[in-house]
């Protein structure tokens, strides 16, 4: 019994890394309608820049902290003004084609750079360190992720409902026309969406790099974690992100206790379940 | 289609006059045209140089260099002398690519060898082109196993052009439990395989580890293979605390075993030895690790105290670890070896050919290869089945901190080879 309640509590602190994945492909999903296919090696991308900054740069730690989801904002609004904000119209597919050739290029790119190697950033003991509660053993690094999630998502949730920007977004989410009647800059709005989302895969690409070591190689997998996150929790909803993190979380370490070789496999079941179900359910959690 | 026919036919008339005893005249009762003898020798060599497997081909251009500097005024045959050019192909990674670049290697560059290493993904579907066209192959740098049965091998009917030296699975295990054997453990193993073509030859039932550990002594417990790229190993650590494992083995990914052995620490599971295929083999991907790197064990196939001197440049395996680290700043990785070895064989058949022009013949020699290279004696007449393949030796090593690199290799058993000095006792991860 305190395997099955270990498993399950393992699960839902990897969930949180699951959300921060997904919560900017979520975001740039429900208000631009883009399917971004560079998600995961933007995430990869960020996680190589802390590295870089780290190692070569020798930049303390706090500082590349700040340094790096900054700078992936700053990448985020650059792309999508440069780029991306081109593409969009009635026709979905042009930027679904620019996001693949960029998820494309980021990985050779990063290849030819950084080479093949394995990299990893080291945050020393914290990494390794834990906490024992009624017999299960929780990851200190796990409970850092689990926290963060949580924290980046309710500001997520503040800046949407609380603020002018937060309305802004809101109202070109639900009608861009409209909201350029009115006189809302919506090309500025979609790049700063694209900032945020940024930011966040900033700070899931500082916590991954330290979580595992990567490749110029990792994005997909990355991706297809924060795709199906994204599918369960509910497309554009904030916290469907987190909740659907941590039901894939939960739902492969539950694979897992009765057998690793389901682990992998529950998650995908349990995706394909809710992706069936959904139209019956319609708008779960928004 | 029909030009690749003509191709075979000649070829099969021309072993059929070689079959009727002229071999040894052939080359002056059918000389040549002129320009034949002028061509250079052909070998193509294809290997990862990017993509996932990048690591294992990490040392090509090192290599390489080194060998068309000692072929810089050709290769000494008999009283000639023979230019050879190299012609380098990446896999990419992808067996696909692999398959594909190796019959561009055949068709339009017309290689009289071609030579391939790194895992069976880049071997197999090479080797599997050079039977097919009948063009003689020599790989390493893949369990043998997995590159014999893989390719569809049995002891009755093996390959006709198609050569493999490297260790096999039951030589790993011998190594791993002679390294096991140094401390008293409750001989209890946890393994954890991936479900890949790596992961699938561990743990197969007969001739993988769970077939073959009960027989040294040793019970094994696999909760399961797992999918490449798991965030969790929460069910496996499980598994492992629930058993007592205080052995830990298995053949992992880098970044999988980076994350397990992590969250392995997390949740208190602390085994005395772990002994890990292909994650720990190179320095790269273990400075990853930072000081969780200190005390693993893994195998190892080539270390600078080798005993070998290369046929080909007389150089030492410690000498061709010091120019490598002198002119990259990297410390030594064990493709060297094996990338150098290859060659070895290769350049050698291509000496000892009858007629070196003559995929036949060259064929031939590198059937009758009998040298000592930089990994070890090569002769696939003394291999498992009396031909196709040869067996290296291998040893124990500990991944200690400290060094130029942070990390440094102590060689901890050496049954197979114990020409190869000792450098260290093995430590317990229990006292480190």
């Amino acid at each position: 019994m305190i395997e099955l309640i270990n498993s399950i509590v393992q699960g839902i602190l990897i969930g949180g890394l699951y959300a921060l994945f997904a919560a900017g492909l979520s975001l740039v999903f429900g208000i631009m309608r883009i399917v971004n296919l560079s998600h995961g090696d933007l995430i990869v991308l960020g996680s190589f820049l802390a590295f870089f900054t780290v190692s070569t740069l020798t930049v303390p730690l706090w500082l590349m902290v700040v340094i790096i989801p900054l700078a992936m904002g700053v990448i985020g609004y650059a792309i999508q003004r440069s780029l991306l904000n081109k593409t969009i119209g009635p026709d979905v597919l042009p930027p679904l084609l620019i996001t693949f050739g960029l998820s494309i290029i980021l990985q050779n790119g990063l290849l030819q750079i950084f080479t093949a190697d394995n990299r990893k950033l080291d945050f020393g003991a914290i990494e390794v360190m834990s906490v024992e509660i009624g017999g299960i053993a929780m990851g200190w690094y796990a409970i850092l992720i689990f926290l963060i999630a949580v924290t980046v998502i309710t500001g997520l949730q503040f800046i949407s409902y609380h603020t002018r920007l937060g309305r802004l977004l809101r109202a070109t989410t639900d009608d861009p026309e409209i909201a350029k009647l009115m006189g809302v800059k919506t090309e500025h709005i979609f790049a700063i969406a694209m900032a945020i989302a940024m930011i966040i895969c900033g700070i899931a690409a500082i916590l991954f790099a330290a979580w595992t070591s990567f490749t110029p190689l990792s994005g997909p997998s990355r991706l297809l974690i924060a795709f199906e996150v994204v599918v369960i929790g509910g497309i554009g909803s904030i916290w469907g992100t987190l909740v659907g993190g941590i039901i894939l979380g939960v739902a492969q370490a539950l694979g897992g206790y009765f057998d690793p070789a389901w682990q992998t496999l529950a998650g995908h079941i349990v995706f394909v379940i809710i992706l069936v179900l959904r139209p019956i359910f319609v708008k779960g959690f928004r | 289609m029909s030009e690749r026919h003509c191709k075979l036919m000649h070829q099969k008339s021309r072993r059929s006059i070689l079959k009727g005893g002229l071999a040894a005249a052939a080359t002056t009762a059918f000389p040549l045209p002129l320009y034949a003898q002028d061509r250079p020798l052909k070998v193509g060599y294809v290997s990862p140089q990017t993509g996932p497997l990048a690591v294992f081909g990490e040392t090509d251009n090192f290599i390489l260099n080194g060998i068309r500097q000692s072929l810089a005024k050709g290769l000494q045959i008999g009283s000639n002398s023979k230019d050879i050019e190299i012609i380098v192909k990446d896999s990419q990674s992808s067996s696909s690519r692999a398959a594909s670049v190796a019959a561009d290697l055949i068709e339009s560059d017309e290689v009289n060898l071609l030579l391939v290493t790194a895992t069976p993904d880049t071997t197999n579907p090479v080797a599997d082109q050079c039977e097919l066209a009948e063009v003689p192959c020599a790989s390493t740098a893949a369990p043998w196993e997995a590159w014999y049965f893989g390719r569809g091998g049995t002891p009755e009917r093996g390959f006709d052009y198609t050569y493999h030296f490297f260790f096999g699975l039951a030589d790993a295990l011998n190594a791993y439990t002679s390294i096991w054997n140094q401390i008293k453990t409750n001989k209890t193993v946890g393994g954890l395989f991936p479900n890949d073509a790596d992961g699938d030859a561990w743990s197969h039932a007969e001739v993988g580890v769970p077939g073959m550990l009960p027989n040294l002594g040793y019970s094994l417990i696999n909760p399961g293979t797992f999918t490449n790229g798991t965030d969790n190993f929460t069910a496996h650590i499980a598994a492992f605390k629930e058993a007592n494992t205080e052995i830990l083995t298995g053949v992992l990914n880098p970044s999988d075993w980076n994350t397990f052995w992590r969250q392995a620490q997390q949740q208190g599971m602390r085994p005395k030895v772990a002994t890990i295929a292909k994650a720990l083999v190179f320095p790269a991907a273990v400075s990853t690790l930072g000081d969780l790197a200190d005390g693993l064990t893994m195998e190892v196939v080539w270390a600078p105290n080798f005993p070998f001197v290369s046929s080909l440049t007389n150089e030492s395996s410690a000498e061709l670890a010091s120019r490598w680290t002198i002119e990259t700043g990297k410390p030594w990785t064990p493709p060297l070896g094996w990338t150098h070895a290859v060659f070895e064989v290769g350049i050698n058949a291509l000496a000892t050919a009858s007629d070196p022009y003559d995929r036949e013949s060259v064929n031939e020699a590198l059937a009758a290869t009998d040298i000592i290279t930089t990994l070890g004696q090569v002769n696939f007449r003394k291999g498992p089945f009396g031909r196709n393949v040869s067996i290296t030796p291998l040893v124990g090593g500990q991944w200690r901190l400290g060094g130029d690199f942070r990390f440094e290799v102590d060689i901890i058993s050496n049954d197979f080879l114990p020409t190869v000095p000792l450098t260290a006792d093995l430590r317990s991860l229990h006292d480190i």
